[in-house]
């Protein structure tokens, strides 16, 4: 009853991406999610951002191979529409030494190759004409976007779901279970069993919890972040924003609201106790960084401010990898505040190596034990 | 602890109801027939039917149709609505511009 060829850990975006390209395959798939929502995680609740630009050079060829090949067909494969955007990213520069950051964003991802380049403040107006006289110059990746992240997590689960994959909701797994040197069953916290020739942890920052039960671990830490949405506004732009101080970034979407991050500086200390409550300090420190680079967007009212946990990586990139001491095991973890941009990639990768065929892309960046001693 | 519940479930033949086209989220125009299908396409709480269609995200953050979206859904689920969540209240808990925020600067400290 409880036996399938593939069990997820996690109904964020990237475990239903991966639930939909295994269900996709032909395999029986389950996922079993703690919440009582899909996508209750950092899925439904991050900027939206589609960028390549910004990414390390580790996950750079992830995010391009996403945004040339996944990104554009996206709504047509999952039957609605996501809401992807795909008219650049505009990282913004008031100071020389914000334009020296900038300049060093651009030469790693051209060296990556990526198409990106420094322009100056009158190319940067003529993109965006709503932007601050105190702007000087941005860096500028045409091919970057954005979608909408509540919608992609759901399109995923509903595709995966029509094509018979399990989902069980209100389910947290809370080990793992190694039979004969295998990881090939579950035990959730009501006691339900669930087994399959290959699991895959995909969930979040808790999954240093669940991979703790096999005898793994990845240093991650959990990071707050938090969110705005403002009411309705005319179309203004479509470009997705973004900042050489990381002190803002953001759209506006489809409907009209615009969404934006910020960081105003204590996001590692928030107390990781379940909540998702913001600090009173985010949404002011937020619309000041805004409203610095977008002085028109000042009477503009919000309508909801929220936050969201990350899997912050200690490098700052993703573990995705079978490990060689637990076979039947795949991890996917650690996304580090910018998994959504690559989701569907790295859900397809996760379904490649819980299927055991050969990963699409390189992934020997993303092996679990790359973490070593600093001297 | 949450409530385990497994998505797997056939609903049988959508059955229009007569009032279906009525809308139930004025500030984004949502009717009670696109709630109806969703919950059939596999939204199952609030939440989720929020995120997928929007009811509840404009002007009035669903002051005025939560109650009533969250009975429709437990009607079609074939449950009570007291076991689904209610939406999450988030501040601030009216419209504020943004350069009323931006003020909120405690100085001298
Ligand atoms: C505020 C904010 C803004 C962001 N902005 C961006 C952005 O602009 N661009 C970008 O690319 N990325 C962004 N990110 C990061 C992005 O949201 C994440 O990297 C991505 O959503 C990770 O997806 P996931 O499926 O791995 O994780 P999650 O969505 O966190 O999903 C993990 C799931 O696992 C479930 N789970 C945990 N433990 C268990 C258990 N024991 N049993 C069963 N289920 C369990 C959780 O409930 C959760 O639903 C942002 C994140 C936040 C919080």
């Amino acid at each position: 009853m409880n036996t399938s060829d593939v069990v997820i850990i996690g109904a964020g975006a990237i475990g239903s991406a991966a639930a939909y390209y295994l269900a996709k395959r032909g395999l029986s798939v389950t996922v079993l999610e703690k919440g009582a929502c899909v996508g209750g995680g950092g899925s439904s609740r991050n900027g939206g951002g589609v960028r390549q630009s910004g990414r390390h050079s580790a996950e750079l060829p992830l995010a391009m191979y996403g945004v040339k090949n996944l990104w554009p067909g996206l709504s047509d494969e999952l039957g609605m529409d996501i809401e992807y955007y795909q008219e650049g990213n505009l990282r913004l520069g008031k100071t020389e030494a914000h334009m020296k950051i900038l300049q060093g964003l651009t030469d790693s991802c051209a060296a990556g190759g990526l198409d990106m380049c420094l322009i100056d403040q009158k190319q940067a107006r003529e993109i965006c004409p709503y932007l601050s006289e105190d702007v000087i110059g941005a860096g500028w990746c045409p091919t970057d976007g954005h979608a909408n992240p509540m919608l992609v997590t759901l399109a995923y689960y509903r595709a995966a779901r029509r094509l018979g994959a399990r989902y069980i909701t209100g389910a947290e797994v809370t080990r793992l279970r190694k039979l004969r040197g295998r990881v090939s069953e579950v035990v959730t916290a009501d006691g339900e069993v669930y087994s399959a020739g290959s699991i895959a942890v995909v969930a979040g920052y808790d999954s240093r919890k669940l991979l703790a039960s096999v005898g793994l671990d990845i240093p991650m830490s959990p990071i707050l972040m938090e969110c705005i949405v403002t009411e309705e506004a005319p179309h203004m732009f479509w470009q997705m924003l973004g900042t050489a101080m990381a002190d803002f970034y953001g759209h506006q979407s489809k409907h009209g609201s615009f969404v934006f991050g910020g960081a105003h500086g204590y996001e590692p200390y928030a107390a990781y106790d379940g909540g998702t409550r913001g600090a009173s300090i985010s949404v002011p420190s937020t619309c000041r960084a805004i409203i610095g680079y977008f002085p028109v967007l000042r009477g503009l009212k919000i309508v909801r401010s929220w936050a969201g946990w990350l899997d912050d990586c200690a490098d700052h990139i993703p573990v995705m990898d079978n490990p060689r001491e637990t076979p039947g095991l795949t991890i996917g973890c650690g996304f580090s505040g910018h998994g959504f941009g690559i989701s569907p990639v790295a859900g397809a990768l996760l379904a490649d190596l819980a299927s055991g065929e050969t990963p699409t892309l390189d992934v020997s960046k993303f092996r679990y034990d790359r973490f070593r001693a600093k001297i | 602890m949450n409530m385990s519940v497994d998505r797997t479930r056939d609903f049988g033949e959508y059955v229009p109801a007569p009032d279906d086209d009525i809308i139930i989220c004025r500030c984004e125009e949502v009717t009670k027939g696109e709630i109806r299908r969703a919950v059939r396409d596999g939204m199952f709480n609030v939440h989720e039917v929020r995120r997928f269609l929007r009811c509840g995200m404009g002007l009035c953050q669903g002051q005025t149709c939560a109650r009533l979206v969250r009975t429709l859904i437990a009607r079609e689920l074939g449950v009570p609505p007291g076991v689904l969540d209610e939406a999450t209240g988030r501040a601030p808990a009216r419209p504020t511009e943004m350069y009323v925020f931006a003020n909120e600067k405690m100085e001298g400290i």
